[in-house]
């Protein structure tokens, strides 16, 4: 039993870390991620309480008795976790993704979006 | 006793060290060396009848990837624009680890490739490339009479 606990826990940390942007205007985050050799089924985007997560399986197209020679990306998996913070709204992720790049738009809360305030002096 | 501990330079030897250890894992590096880093990450592979590249380039145009063959050495070359917008007032730029610019890989081929045949794709943000061996080139075998 302890050894398949293992085995999922050492499997979930085979994961490359893909490299992201993260860009904040005043209306939201815009998240930028390189997943280079995922297909868009193979992606997996979730959002649990304040944690979102990105996964995806790197799928080649090889050909049968290929000897590897040279490797630099030796995991095929990528994953990467961040913690939104609470003026996000979660709910309203967008998400494309073409070509290997993920792109997320998290937009802020109305509430949270700057207003300008006007202060009437008397 | 103090002498004959550190006769030798311990830097040196450390070098020396460090090459051996490569050379372990790395048994015939190539002339032009292999960066572990750079954009962008490639595999390479073989089988009995072709040569495997996959170049990890994601958010191309493949019209504008360049790739080339000459004289046994595969480029591959391009630019990769910048998302991340200037920086003022209003936008705040909080993590920036992608690769934008120019970029060029070049990996040295073995002496049996067929020039005429490569085959060059791009799928998922992943140039693949595959160049065929010469026939001549391939095991064979042979019948004893």
């Amino acid at each position: 039993m302890s050894n398949t606990v293992k085995d999922e826990v050492t499997r979930e940390e085979a994961a490359l870390l893909p490299p992201v942007n993260v860009v904040e205007d005043s209306s939201g985050i815009t998240l930028t991620a390189d997943l280079p050799g995922v297909a868009k089924d193979q992606l997996t985007l979730q959002v649990e309480a304040d944690t979102l997560t990105i996964e995806g399986a790197v799928k080649l197209n090889l050909p049968e008795g290929m000897e590897p020679s040279h490797v630099e990306i030796d995991t095929p998996r990528y994953r990467r976790v961040f913690t939104l913070s609470k003026e996000l709204d979660a709910e309203k992720v967008s998400a494309e993704f073409s070509q290997g790049v993920l792109k997320l738009r998290i937009p802020k809360a109305e509430h949270a979006q700057p207003r300008k305030v006007t202060i009437n002096v008397t | 006793m103090y002498r004959s501990l550190f006769s030798r330079d311990i830097f040196g030897e450390l070098d020396r060290l460090q090459r051996e250890f490569q050379q372990v894992f790395d048994s015939s590096p190539s002339i032009r060396g292999t960066g572990r880093s750079g954009y962008p990450a490639l595999n390479i592979g073989g089988t009995p009848e072709s040569v495997e590249i996959y170049a990890f380039a994601p958010g191309l145009d493949p019209d504008q990837i360049e790739v080339n063959l000459e004289r046994g050495v595969l480029s591959i070359s391009g630019e990769r624009a910048s998302d991340v917008p200037p920086q003022d007032q209003k936008v705040s730029v909080h993590i920036r680890e992608r690769f934008s610019g120019r970029f060029r890989r070049v990996v040295s081929l073995p002496d049996d490739i067929d020039p005429g045949s490569v085959n060059a794709n791009y799928r998922d943000g992943v140039l693949h490339v595959s160049i065929k061996r010469r026939q001549a080139a391939q095991p064979r075998r042979i019948n004893v009479q």
